[in-house]
């Protein structure tokens, strides 16, 4: 079981206890009674630990229920506010406390550049008319009298997809919305989380008999290698395994055959951008529609390792296990094809392990070693850039000069500046979570240290190029 | 048209999957018989101590009946007995018209 604490925050734990839950009652029955039963368990009372008493608090936990089982069907965004988990916080942008004393220096004053601070009554007073919200006074301040009030999942957001509706509610545009996922760690009361798809994973495992009527695959991400704390990835394999998966194949083999075919693509088109993440190629397709032609056409890793297992076991079942919100909208796009039957995240493998009582510091290695060094560093933000560099040496592919954007942030800088023809780069790499998939809002730790197991992940590969994944590519072409 | 699979689970491949697939491939040629024999690479076949491991699917009727099966698994594959295994093994399986 997971005694120790693996998860950054305690809104994690709170959506982890209700997917083991719901994931135990799948497999133990007691699905009938769910939503009267499982708000007990999780908050037994009498007193509450989380909100104002233990009738919200359980109300709440009945919607997480129902996000643990799918959550709105009609609603096609992964990601979904939780109403009545939304605790209205404020959001007046500068707001001059209490503790300001009424000073004589008025750096807050001084620093301001719109002249938006007045002293009235000795106290500083602010324009809201004028202010920027630059939070130059915020700083200035020497009592730290001034602060910034503003709704954690709004900063987050960098699509500006969040606004407040009549009722002071989150609510989540989804024309500008391109489910990075940001919003569902940052908010601080959990209150906007993603869909999980696990009961239907759990279907398909069920009616698998045992991989006897089909197979299920599990596909996972190369960011799983910071994600197991308390074991070695080849141990996760083993416990997937344990869960009823018939086999695990790593995302990175693909990532590899992206690698290839990108540098063969760009090798045509002389300008591309990235399109493995799905957040990204969302961003653009949202904000820069006439820089759409400059995507590239690989497939994503992850539809790229389904297709070579669907390839070669056209009945397969195939789940992808991974950092990512984005992938659980990305596997239903059309495009894809329906190489993946459903999206995992690595926040509800923990839960589905525990749910199962698979203790995976107890389980045996299963080696893990279809993949080459690049295919693994492309959970990373700057991999692909660093893989593509040596296969376009290999492939004699001359010219590239590549630009790593790490974050929504730095993606559209660099965008705004292709699209006004101002970019020397010719070659985008996009990714929307800031660090890369390492960092992914669905991953269980967002520790410095992710990237420094990945590297690790990377160098211990059996494979040095990317050679023997594209004969496996190829194989399938031909 | 009969199947041969390779399999490039983790663990075959570690034995050399790769080199097996290259040695099918001159062999199938060899033996002119790439126009009856789709050569595929294919995930765990599930014989992970016997590796490497090849399948042979979609026999034949009179084969079927020789050896009880439509499929054949052949342990133990490397790039060096590979082609003795495939006169031995699967040579003799494959329905030649």
């Amino acid at each position: 079981m997971t005694s120790k604490r693996v998860f950054d925050t305690n809104v994690q734990i709170l959506k982890y206890n209700v997917l083991k839950e719901v994931i135990r009652r799948a497999y133990e029955g007691g699905m009938e009674d769910a939503y009267i039963e499982i708000p007990k368990v999780i908050c037994p009372g009498p007193k509450s630990s989380l909100r104002c008493c233990i009738y919200k608090e359980r109300t709440i936990i009945q919607d997480r229920i129902k996000m643990a089982m799918g959550g709105n069907k009609n609603n096609p965004n992964p990601v979904e506010v939780i109403d009545i988990a939304c605790d209205e916080c404020p959001a007046e942008g500068v707001m001059v406390t209490a503790a300001c004393r009424g000073c004589m220096m008025h750096a807050c004053q001084d620093v301001c550049p719109k002249g938006a601070i007045s002293i009235i009554n000795h106290h500083a007073v602010v324009d809201k008319e004028k202010c920027i919200e630059c939070g130059k006074c915020s700083k200035a301040c020497p009592y730290s009298a001034i602060i910034m009030q503003h709704r954690p999942c709004m900063v987050s957001c960098k699509v500006k997809a969040i606004s407040i509706d009549e009722n002071s509610k989150a609510r989540i545009d989804n024309n500008k919305c391109i489910s990075c996922g940001a919003c569902i760690y940052k908010c601080p009361f959990g209150a906007i989380t993603d869909k999980s798809f696990v009961l239907d994973i759990i279907d398909m495992l069920k009616k698998s008999e045992n991989n006897t009527k089909y197979k299920v695959y599990a596909v996972i991400a190369p960011a799983i290698v910071s994600q197991c704390r308390f074991g070695r990835p080849t141990q996760v394999v083993t416990a997937i395994q344990k869960l009823g998966f018939f086999q695990v194949v790593e995302a990175a083999l693909g990532a590899d055959i992206t690698l290839y075919n990108e540098a063969l693509e760009w090798k045509e088109k002389g300008l591309m951008t990235t399109s493995c993440c799905p957040s990204y190629v969302a961003f653009i397709e949202k904000n820069f529609p006439e820089l759409v032609p400059h995507i590239s056409h690989s497939v994503s890793p992850m539809i790229m390792t389904a297709k070579l297992i669907k390839h070669s076991d056209p009945t397969a079942k195939v789940i992808f296990i991974g950092p990512c919100a984005s992938k659980k909208f990305e596997y239903k796009l059309e495009k894809t094809g329906g190489a993946i039957d459903s999206v995992m995240s690595f926040e509800e493998l923990q839960a589905f392990l525990d749910a199962r009582g698979i203790d995976t510091v107890e389980c045996e290695d299963t080696v893990l070693d279809n993949a080459s060094f690049y295919g693994r560093i492309f959970a990373k933000s700057g991999g692909i850039v660093q893989g593509l560099q040596d296969i376009a040496k290999e492939l004699n592919v001359e010219g590239l000069r590549p630009v790593v954007m790490n974050g929504i942030d730095e993606c559209k800088i660099n965008l705004l500046k292709l699209k006004a023809g101002k970019s020397t780069d010719n070659f985008f790499e996009g990714m929307v979570c800031e660090g890369g998939c390492i960092n992914g809002p669905l991953c269980i730790t967002h520790s410095p240290r992710n990237i420094v197991d990945v590297d690790k992940y990377g160098s211990e590969a059996k494979e040095k190029t990317v050679h023997n994944s594209v004969k496996l590519y190829q194989m399938t072409q031909e | 048209m009969t199947t041969i699979k390779v399999c490039v689970g983790s663990s075959c491949h570690l034995k050399g999957s790769y080199d097996v697939i290259e040695s099918f491939k001159q062999i199938l040629k060899k033996y002119d018989v790439e126009d009856i024999v789709d050569l595929q690479a294919s995930f765990c076949l599930g014989f992970c101590a016997q590796g490497v491991t090849v399948k042979v699917e979609d026999l034949e009727e009179p084969t079927v009946q020789k050896i009880g099966d439509d499929c054949l698994f052949v342990h133990n594959v490397n790039k060096d007995n590979a082609e003795d295994l495939f006169v031995k093994e699967i040579y003799p399986l494959l329905n030649l018209g």
